[in-house]
């Protein structure tokens, strides 16, 4: 075990399977030679050289493109889409071509490919580099989506997700990147679709993902020292697939969900797995589930604004209050 | 440009291969017409964009390539799906939504794939495809196989970002990849010139790319076939992808049952003339080629569509169950657990 960066683990999952697998190959804007805008594949290019490890054009669609041809043919491509605001350039690979071609093929073809995108707020960047889209991708059938909350999980579902034969939307949180924890050192492999039971309580459960993770654990570390609330939370790791068996199990057991999601209000993941919850845990929930999130709205630059609308400690922790009275 | 006079460099072009670029385009034009049919009797639903004019693209490229080179056409792409071999009742069975289907129903007339043959998807949505072959190329590049991957698409599809982006990766690196336009004029209902900036849409733009200009005759089977042999002899040995222009048209109309009233009289008339299956009849004659051969291609084809055609009416529709299968991997549509 090693203290890594989270970003240093996103690099150390790539070279685990470019050194296990010669059909690993890497594609992006400033992704080899400079190591990428984020130093998420720094030292990549010198280890593995030119013809595996590609700068691209300025070109979403033809690194996308690029990447489902090499897919299709008996590569395993990881591409990387430098904000994930800049998808929605390339949008038609994600919607319509990668998770489609299995399908409409009858299984004749596959993708298997892995989108890395550095996802979400906490830079100041702005309305068109700060998003958090990991919503958009859940939309869409025949994909998988990915977005790790701290390095030890950064490695081993990168390394998942390049394994997956399925197309795999991963998301790397900006405002993670530099956070440290034990890493496993070795080969390391987490499976896609396990959720983390990081806390157990019995007052409430908080679902949380991403960048909400250490907010939602903060959170419930505070509720439980200062105000009595003793909470389970819940890293969900992947939207797709879905673990709904822990989601079901934890709701249940307290009956007071929570979900934190940095996405906008409207269709965030959370409503989905709160319309799950209700559906298949009715007889268990004691009250509203409560969705705390970005406001519907584009997300503002300035610190202050930024700070304000996504969710916050002390926001997770006022609603969860509110919500128990207590 | 003249239509029937073959270009020097077609001229030895043995009788096999002659023969073949005959059979290819006169099944590909008995299986449109017959498909055309089927739609107005409603045994074909949806709809369906028909290459029926372009025969001698997809004939050209088809005979030039190697078993294992790939193929990416768009929408209209009967005619290249079959050129790679795919039988005419997997064809129509796709276009009928039946269980003999190439996709068994599932992906329809837009999106005809034979993996086995190497057509590696037809795309619906424009210029998608140019990148992905870019990419299969990439994959052949690194493989070291020397196969080739071809990009088929039509003359609008030169006015989207794909295009581009498609053709400046691919000279950057050196792909081994052949972008072909097939430019019949119109793009959809709107003729090609009113909304492009040059008149020869994909010739005028290699310049850009630093690629020489290819604009050829897309009705005359041979200058394709050439032409075809050329690329992807440039291609296998490391030379970077090709970008050729083929001057054609459609027979009929965009796509269902359109009647493409929106183009003049007189330009169909003159095309008509220059039907590439009829073209190329009269070429194989004046070669000494007995017609008695050709007759027996024609019966020999057509045979075979009447079997294709009453299998096909004869194949069930597919199970109900597939319509949740291979939306993952593992061959189902789970999501969640
Ligand atoms: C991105 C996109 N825009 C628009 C369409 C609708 N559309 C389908 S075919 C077509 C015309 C394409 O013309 P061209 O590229 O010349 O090909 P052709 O149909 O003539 O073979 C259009 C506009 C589409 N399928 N995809
Ligand atoms: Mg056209």
């Amino acid at each position: 075990m090693a203290q890594l960066t989270y970003r240093d683990a996103v690099s150390a999952a790539i070279a685990q399977e470019m050194l296990r697998d010669s059909r690993v190959v890497l594609l992006g804007e400033d992704a080899a030679a400079a190591g990428g805008v984020f130093k998420t594949t720094v030292g990549l290019f010198e280890q593995f050289g030119p013809t595996r490890v590609r700068d691209t054009p300025i070109s979403e669609l033809a690194i996308m493109g690029a990447a489902m041809g090499a897919a299709m043919t008996g590569l395993r491509p990881i591409a990387e889409i430098m904000f994930s605001d800049f998808l929605a350039c390339c949008w038609d690979y994600v919607a319509n071509q990668f998770p489609k071609t299995r399908y409409m093929s009858d299984g004749q073809l596959g993708v298997p490919l892995v989108i890395r995108t550095a996802n979400g707020a906490g830079a100041r960047f702005g309305a068109q580099h700060s998003q958090s889209v990991e919503n958009w991708a859940m939309a869409i059938p025949g994909l998988k989506v990915v977005a790790p909350s701290n390095a030890a999980d950064a490695k081993g579902l990168l390394a998942a997700s390049i394994r997956d034969p399925d197309p795999v939307i991963f998301f790397e949180h900006k405002n993670l990147l530099g956070n440290k924890c034990e890493v496993p050192d070795g080969e390391y492999v987490l499976p896609l679709g396990q959720a983390a039971v990081l806390r157990e309580g019995k007052d409430a459960t908080i679902i949380a993902l991403a960048a909400m993770v250490p907010r939602a654990l903060k959170a419930a570390e505070t509720l439980a020292a200062e105000h009595g609330i003793s909470a389970t939370v819940i890293d969900l790791r992947c939207l797709v697939p879905l673990d709904t068996k822990t989601i079901l199990e934890h709701s249940a057991r307290t009956g007071r969900v929570f979900t934190v999601e940095e996405n906008p209000r409207l269709c965030g993941w959370g409503a989905e797995i709160v319309s799950i919850i209700q559906e298949e845990a009715f007889s268990s929930i004691k009250g509203p589930m409560v969705r705390i999130t970005t406001p519907h709205i584009p997300l503002p630059a300035a610190d202050r604004l930024e700070d304000e609308v996504i969710p916050s400690v002390a926001r997770i922790i006022n609603e969860v209050r509110k919500a128990l009275g207590k | 440009m003249s239509s029937i006079a073959p270009p020097p460099s077609a001229a030895n072009i043995p009788e096999a291969t002659r023969l073949e670029l005959y059979r290819q385009m006169i099944e590909i034009r008995y299986c449109e017409k017959r498909a055309h049919d089927m739609f107005l009797q409603n045994l074909v639903k949806g709809t369906s964009h028909l290459a029926l004019g372009h025969e001698a693209v997809a004939a050209g490229f088809g005979v030039a390539m190697n078993k294992d080179d790939y193929t990416f056409c768009t929408y209209r792409g009967h005619h290249h799906t079959m050129a790679r071999g795919a039988s005419m009742l997997s064809v129509l069975g796709e276009l009928m939504g039946r269980q003999c289907g190439l996709m068994k129903g599932k992906g329809g007339s837009m999106h005809l794939t034979s993996a086995e043959n190497g057509v590696m998807g037809s795309y619906a949505i424009v210029g998608a495809h140019l990148p992905i072959a870019a990419g299969a190329a990439w994959s052949a590049q690194y493989r070291g196989t020397k196969q080739v991957a071809a990009a088929f698409f039509g003359d609008g599809a030169t006015n989207i970002g794909a295009f581009h982006e498609a053709l400046n990766l691919a000279c950057v690196w050196k792909l081994p990849v052949v972008f072909v336009c097939e430019n019949n004029g119109y793009m959809e209902y709107t003729p090609i010139g009113a909304v492009t900036a040059v008149a020869n849409p994909a010739a005028d733009r290699a310049s850009a790319y630093d690629l020489p200009r290819q604009l050829i005759d897309g009705n005359d089977a041979e200058v394709v076939y050439q032409a075809a042999c050329d690329a992807y002899a440039k291609a296998r040995a490391g030379g970077g992808p090709s970008l050729i222009e083929c001057l054609t048209y459609r027979h009929g109309g965009h796509s269902r049952a359109d009647p493409g009233k929106y183009r003049p009289k007189d330009e169909v008339e003159e095309w008509m003339k220059k039907d590439p299956v009829v073209l190329y009849r009269i070429r194989l004659l004046q070669a000494g080629i007995a017609e008695a051969t050709l007759d027996e291609i024609d019966a020999t084809a057509m045979a075979k569509l009447e079997a294709a055609t009453e299998a096909a009416k004869a194949s069930p529709p597919p199970e109900l169950a597939s319509a949740y299968t291979d939306v993952y991997a593992d061959g189902g549509a789970a999501w969640r657990n």
